[in-house]
């Protein structure tokens, strides 16, 4: 017993001198005490989408895009069709209220799906270039598809408009703006395009403005809130836009060196990779952006133009998705196969001890720990608040590529091991399974 | 002829009693015989048999030879040692009731078949030590005397009560096999009246012909003596045709006449074919135009050849043969002439040629299983009867520990399928109840125990507790019966000897008479057992009569077996009928059930047969009155008649406060072990009976050493590491055990043992891996809840540690090599009972039976829990998940009085039986299984 807590100790203490945290088993506010693992891809599972309350679709580098029930974690669907691996998923909910899936794949085909029979509706192949991104405008009932080339097709896959690219890279992300436009990045730049529905109904698409402040190639592009939209390069630069005339509301370097200013004999032994800084995936929540930057977690306050809270080293490897569940919880996936829940956290006061110490020892670890970055923190960003780790979901062999949460029904993760996860509420699941045993029970008459 | 026959009909005159069983009694079928018999050797009983085992004995009275052994099951010399098979084929044969040779009854014109039905014989020879249950049964052969060979069948072994107490069963089994025996007959029969009757007619045609022409040839000596024997020649041969179709006919007859023996089911499907295909010969050779005018001329040729095999005396019963290609031969009037007188010279069929292939082989099989499913001693069999019974019960919590129990135990059980040969798929089933388990419990000690039942309130409890204690129970049946045995044999001989002397001068008639003036003159009213009179001459006016209709030959003695057979059967069904009843029906039904062994004829039999039914039964009633809460899982389990609802009432169970049955009695612990310490030897005793799968069950079929031996593996795992009720608990309540080392033997051993403790292992142990050499993943953690894996000191075993650290949240790892585990911490008393490493019990059965208990009795806490609504759901609206939560945990506390972590243990057992509860409903085997854990610190152990 003794020689637990010591070796525990132990780990802790090597938690100290490796920034990656360690969180132990002990996870009182990790709820999601049951699994189910979902098996049906043969390659990495990229992607993950959400079509209702209780159905998902994954896809992945095998082609297939699997329909699955979250509740029961039956696969409900199996879409075959596409000879290769999937480049991009999206969902398409039109007037009539039916949704549909929308993919592409590596082999240069678009295919539109009803998740409902699985039958392909609408496929168009031969495409010049293989689609990277989807974005459906539902308003206007119309798909974007970007590549080389930009693309919009109606409901029936006929193409509308149709426009040829100049960069190599193409087009990796696409969003919608108001007034009937479109932000497409392409290597650095942001391509503003504006949709003009002509009398006759036809589309045209026109090329509005380019932004060109990136210094990196452009990894992520998201819609903040009506008035603004977000970019993150390669180079850890987050860019805060105006939606409506394009003009740069905020700018954020985030740089490695900077944060850590304590450590710099350190950091210029080992300096870091271009990917160590990379902005792999930003989400908001419209008020706050959550960037993942290499194997690090920022939250930027779209208020104050601000980072508020950040974990330089909250995984092992580089943050592949991340997700803000509410004002002061959210979750990150990373490649080396974990999910972790984190909370942001007011830093508890200087004077405050972080925690009441078992042992004498244990105290003169703590003191020592205190010494660390958070209190260097403090004192440089009065207002920072940091990142507590409350949880983490182990299953996954391979790294986490993608998770979408259903809420009180569970969460969805998918990864290179071509294996999907379904975390679920162990206690909520049990009281599912009693209730549906007592109506059974019911209907039959007794046992 | 037979020198003293002890010979004994089974057969009683039974009345027929309103028996309206009572819902709270324990039928006999559960009672328990409380107390061992104090002082008599249990090994002495077999010690004079020439035998080993038991076998089964097929028999023939052949019209050539006399009586003589056929086969034996199993077929192997060694199992009848120097036993004398045709002196006891002799002895068997001969106490055939029946007189089945009927030639030409008085006033019909032709022969008739004898419809006989099956005669049932409980035969004992004290001298030889055997005993024997025959089974009478005639097969139907066109060329031997009456048309029917004597067939009988036996059950042989040196336990007379094991006979006697499992008449039913082996009447049941028996029949079975002789329907399938008769139905083949019919078969081959009917194929051989076919032939029969085509080389007659063709006979007739050459016959005809010849007659014509020496018409034609000169019709002024049309009285010559040669025109004389052609003319009585063809009248021959057409009054042999009549006989023959008439037979067909009686032969296709056979399933329209209704069945006095209900144990008599046929399948459907084989009734109907064979109707079938009698009707259809019928149809051809009785509705003939011109029957007489056979119209192939070109077969001539083949006379010879046909001649030839006649001279061969013997008819190939060949199925395949075609119509009047391969064989044709004819018969000669006098070859029929030269038939009808006996020929000892010619060859009888065989069994075989008898009844179809196909048929006697499915019969050859359904013997070799019955001799299967009876091997072990008469309490062996009654306590793997009780288990079984008791288990059909609890389908829902079985599959937790308890072993599977295979589709064909079902016929055992009390759903007799009817046997087909040709396997259709049989969807006539005939429920029957089980026969009555009896095991006769000392009258002397039932005494001993009732009063103070009744009165002491406080002793009364006590006794019921042990009652409760299936175990217990258990324990004190596994010890007894062999005693009983020997007591009772004794006695029975003593009688025997007086009794059979002069029995065996007795005719049949006069046995008959004797038998009814016995029932009639001596009416007790105070008696279960006497008859009720006017029923009994009931019955035997109608057998009679119906006797008549059928042949006039047949004797009484096959008739009263059926109609009490029958009156059984009644019983049966109105207790299925009426489930609730007064309090002694169930007793009385019972008594009725056994009276078989009547005074007349029954070797003092009844004496303990009927002590054992009668007074226990209202004994049982009453104190299950008395205390109604306090009935456990054995005096519960036979209202399984009853409409379920009652028992299982969903949210009752707590108003009923199940507390006192459910308790687990830690204080008695010692003596328990104690008691089953003293019935090791009945475990070990059975060793030679095969069991199916076992608990342990993992990788197919385990036999009960296996079992025994991973019982004493898990005791050794139990006395020697400390940290024992940890590992167990953590298998218990659901974390994967990893059980790590270098060696593979010891892994796997380990793993054996601590497979018993594997909840739901499956019906072949798929939650357990015994050994694994490669890196496991998270499915690998849901699939299996126990797995050995191989410590390798190589990359591989890098990788293997890396898997290990990283799932280190769901499982914990028991260190084979350096005795140490790391589990969450566990500090509950639940476990320890079963992981005490200071244990008394030394015996590796010993304890697996003491785990046996134990973990039943989790499984009946898991149930209670799982199926009482309001630990799980809100009763009202308005109450919110921590009300029910509270609830839950106070069940679990102050009813269970279960702490924390041994709540885990039911909360997994709970959820197991959850899902397989749901599973059926759920349907979807595509959905994977859900894998439930929980994030707690893990401390490490160390001896």
């Amino acid at each position: 017993m003794f020689r637990w807590i010591l070796g525990g100790r132990e780990a802790q203490g090597s938690v100290e001198k490796s920034p990656v945290l360690c969180i132990g088993e002990e996870q009182p506010k990790n709820w999601f005490t049951e699994l189910q693992v979902l098996k049906g891809h043969f390659d990495i599972v990229r992607f993950l989408v959400q079509i209702d309350d209780f159905r998902c679709a994954s896809a992945g580098d095998d082609g297939l895009i699997l329909v699955w029930n979250i509740e029961t974690g039956e696969r409900l669907q199996e879409l075959r069709g596409h000879s290769q691996q999937i480049t991009a998923i999206t969902t398409f909910t039109c007037s009539n209220g039916l949704t549909s899936l929308i993919t592409a794949s590596s082999d240069r085909s678009l295919s539109l799906w009803d998740p409902d029979t699985g039958n392909r509706v609408q496929t168009i192949s031969d495409l010049q270039s293989s689609v990277k991104c989807l974005l459906v405008l539902e308003r206007l009932c119309v798909c974007v598809s970007g590549g080389e080339e930009l693309c919009v097709w109606n409901r029936d896959f006929q193409v509308l408009c149709h426009r040829q690219n100049h960069s190599d890279t193409g087009i990796t992300a696409l969003i919608e703006l108001p007034k009937n436009c479109l932000a497409a990045a392409m290597d650095k730049e942001i391509v503003i395009y504006r949709l003009t529905v002509s009398t006759d109904s036809s589309l045209s698409l026109a090329e509005i403005r380019c932004l060109s402040d990136h210094r990196e190639q452009i990894r992520a592009l998201i819609n903040v809130n009506d008035r603004s939209f977000a970019s993150g390069s390669h180079g850890g630069e987050l860019i805060l836009w105006d939606a409506v005339d394009w003009n740069i509301l905020g700018y954020e370097h985030i740089l490695w060196e900077e944060s850590r200013p304590c450590a710099q004999a350190e950091i210029r032994l080992a300096a870091p990779k271009p990917s160590e800084m990379s902005i792999q995936h930003l989400t908001t929540d419209g008020k706050h952006i959550l960037a993942a930057v290499g194997s690090g977690l920022y939250v930027y306050s779209v208020l104050t133009k601000k980072v508020v809270a950040y974990r330089k080293v909250a995984h092992d490897s580089n943050v592949l998705h991340t997700m803000l569940l509410s004002d002061s919880e959210l979750m990150s996936c990373s490649e080396d196969g974990s999910v972790r829940m984190w909370e942001i956290q007011d830093l508890p006061l200087p004077a405050e001890p972080a925690s009441p110490g078992f042992f004498g020892m244990w105290t003169f670890g703590r003191s020592n720990k205190q010494s660390g970055p958070p209190s260097k923190k403090v004192t440089d960003v009065p207002n920072v608040r940091t990142l507590e780790l409350t949880g983490d979901l182990i299953g996954h062999s391979g790294a986490v590529q993608m998770f979408v949460s259903f809420r009180e029904n569970g969460l969805v993760t998918c990864s290179a091991d071509h294996l999907l996860i379904l975390w679920k509420n162990g206690e909520r699941q049990s009281r599912l399974r009693s209730l549906a045993l007592f109506q059974k029970l019911e209907e039959s008459g007794g046992l | 002829m037979i020198g003293s026959p002890d010979v004994v009909a089974f057969t009683k005159e039974d009345e027929y009693r309103e028996a309206n069983p009572d819902p709270w009694a324990l039928p006999e079928e559960f009672s328990v015989p409380l107390h061992p018999l104090a002082d008599s050797n249990p090994w002495a009983k077999t010690s004079y048999a020439k035998f080993t085992k038991d076998f089964i004995l097929i028999s023939e009275f052949s019209e050539q030879v006399g009586p003589q052994p056929l086969l034996t099951i199993p077929d192997d010399p060694k199992v009848c040692g120097t036993f004398d098979l045709n002196y006891f084929s002799l002895r068997i044969m001969s106490v055939d009731y029946q007189a089945s040779f009927v030639g030409h009854p008085p006033g019909t014109g032709y022969p008739r078949l004898s419809f006989v039905e099956d005669s049932r014989v409980v035969l004992g020879d004290s001298k030889e030590g055997a005993f024997a249950y025959v089974h009478h049964l005639t097969l139907y052969d066109l060329e031997a005397r009456g048309f029917v060979r004597p067939f009988c069948m036996a059950y042989v072994s040196a336990d007379e009560r094991k006979i006697m107490l499992q008449f039913q069963e082996l009447s049941l089994r028996f029949s079975q096999a002789s329907e399938c025996l008769k139905a083949g007959n019919r078969r081959a029969f009917a194929k051989e009246l076919q032939r029969k009757l085509r080389d007659l007619e063709y006979t007739h045609s050459v016959l005809q012909r010849e007659e014509g022409l020496q018409r034609e040839a000169g019709p002024q000596r049309m009285y010559s003596a040669h025109a004389v024997e052609k003319a009585n020649e063809l009248a021959n041969v057409e009054k042999s045709i009549y006989e023959h179709r008439d037979l067909l006919r009686q032969i296709s007859s056979y399933h329209h006449r209704p069945r006095r023996d209900p144990h008599a089911v046929t399948c459907q499907k084989c009734v109907t074919e064979c109707l079938r295909e009698c009707e259809e010969l019928l149809e051809k050779y009785g509705k003939l135009a011109n029957p007489f005018s056979y119209r192939d001329k070109g077969e001539k040729g083949e006379e010879g050849q046909g001649q030839i095999d006649d001279e061969g005396g013997e008819e190939e019963v060949d199925e395949e043969e075609d119509e009047g290609v391969k064989r044709r031969p004819s018969y000669t009037p006098q070859l029929i002439k030269a038939k009808s007188p006996k020929c000892f010279d010619k060859r009888l069929k065989t069994l075989q040629e008898l009844c179809d292939d196909t048929f006697y082989e499915a019969t050859v099989e359904l013997l070799k299983e019955t001799e299967r499913s009876f091997r072990g001693d008469l309490c062996y069999l009654h306590t793997r009867r009780l288990d079984r019974v008791l288990r059909k019960k609890q389908r829902v919590t079985n599959f937790l520990f308890e072993e599977d129990l295979g589709e064909d135990d079902e016929d055992e059980g009390g759903t007799l399928r009817p046997f087909c040969a040709v396997n259709h798929a049989v969807d006539n089933y005939t429920h029957l109840n089980p026969p009555p388990i009896v095991l006769g419990p000392e009258p002397l000690e039932l005494d001993v125990l009732e009063p103070p039942d009744l009165l002491d309130p406080a002793s009364e409890t006590s006794h019921t507790q042990v009652l409760c204690e299936l175990g217990l129970a258990e324990a004190h049946l596994e010890s007894s019966p062999s005693d009983q045995t020997l007591e009772t044999q004794e006695s029975s001989e003593e009688t025997k000897g007086s009794f059979s002397s002069d029995k065996s001068g007795m005719g049949q008639g006069e046995r008959q008479q004797n038998l009814a003036s016995m029932t009639s003159e001596a009416p007790d009213p105070d008696s279960d057992l006497t008859p009720d009179p006017d029923h009994n001459t009931d019955l035997e006016r109608e057998s009679s009569s119906e006797e008549i209709e059928t042949t006039a030959g047949e004797d009484e003695g096959d008739q009263t077996p059926v109609s009490l057979l029958e009156v059984m059967s009644e019983l049966e069904a109105s207790r299925e009928e009426e489930c609730e009843g007064v309090t002694d029906g169930a007793c009385e039904m019972e008594s009725d059930l056994l009276v078989p062994i009547d005074t007349a004829c029954c070797m003092a039999q009844e004496g303990f047969l009927y002590e054992a039914s009668a007074p226990e039964a209202p004994h049982l009633g009453q104190s299950s009155h008395l205390q109604p809460c306090q009935t456990s899982v054995v005096n519960q389990e036979p209202q399984a008649l009853l409409p379920l609802q009652d028992e299982y009432a969903v949210g009752s169970p707590c108003s009923e406060s199940p507390a006192p049955g459910l308790e687990l009695p830690v204080g008695d612990a010692v003596s328990r072990t104690s008691a089953e310490d003293g019935s090791d030897c009945t475990m070990s005793a059975s060793t030679g009976s095969d069991r199916a799968a076992s608990p342990l069950g993992y990788g197919g079929v385990v036999t009960l050493r296996q079992r025994k031996k991973a019982g004493q593996g898990a005791l050794r795992f139990v006395r020697q590491y400390p940290f024992a009720m940890q590992a167990l608990w953590c298998l218990l309540s659901g974390r994967t055990l990893v059980v790590l080392g270098a060696d593979e033997g010891r892994v796997r051993r380990l793993v054996a043992a601590l497979a018993l403790f594997v909840p739901a292992p499956g019906k072949c142990g798929e939650r357990v891996q015994a050994w694994l050499s490669c890196p496991f993943t998270l499915t690998d953690l849901q699939r299996w809840k126990l797995i050995g894996l191989q410590r390798v000191a190589s990359p591989v075993g890098s990788s293997m540690l890396y898997s290990l650290s990283r799932y280190s949240r769901y499982i914990s790892i028991l260190d084979a090599d350096q005795k140490t585990l790391r589990c969450p911490p566990y500090r509950g008393q639940l476990l320890a009972n079963i992981a005490d490493h200071r244990t008394y019990i030394r015996r590796g059965s010993t304890y697996f039976l003491h785990l046996q208990s134990t973990l039943c009795r989790l499984a009946a806490k898991a149930f209670l829990f799982t199926f009482t609504h309001h630990l799980h759901l809100p009763v009202s609206s308005t109450e919110g998940p921590e009300v029910v939560e509270g609830r839950r945990r106070c069940f679990l506390q102050e009813h269970l009085g279960l702490g924390e972590e041994d709540s885990l243990i039911l909360f997994y057992l709970s959820q197991l039986i959850t899902q397989q509860y749901l599973q059926p409903a759920t349907g979807s085997s595509a959905a994977a299984t859900c894998f439930s854990f929980n994030y707690t610190t893990s401390v490490f152990y160390k001896i």
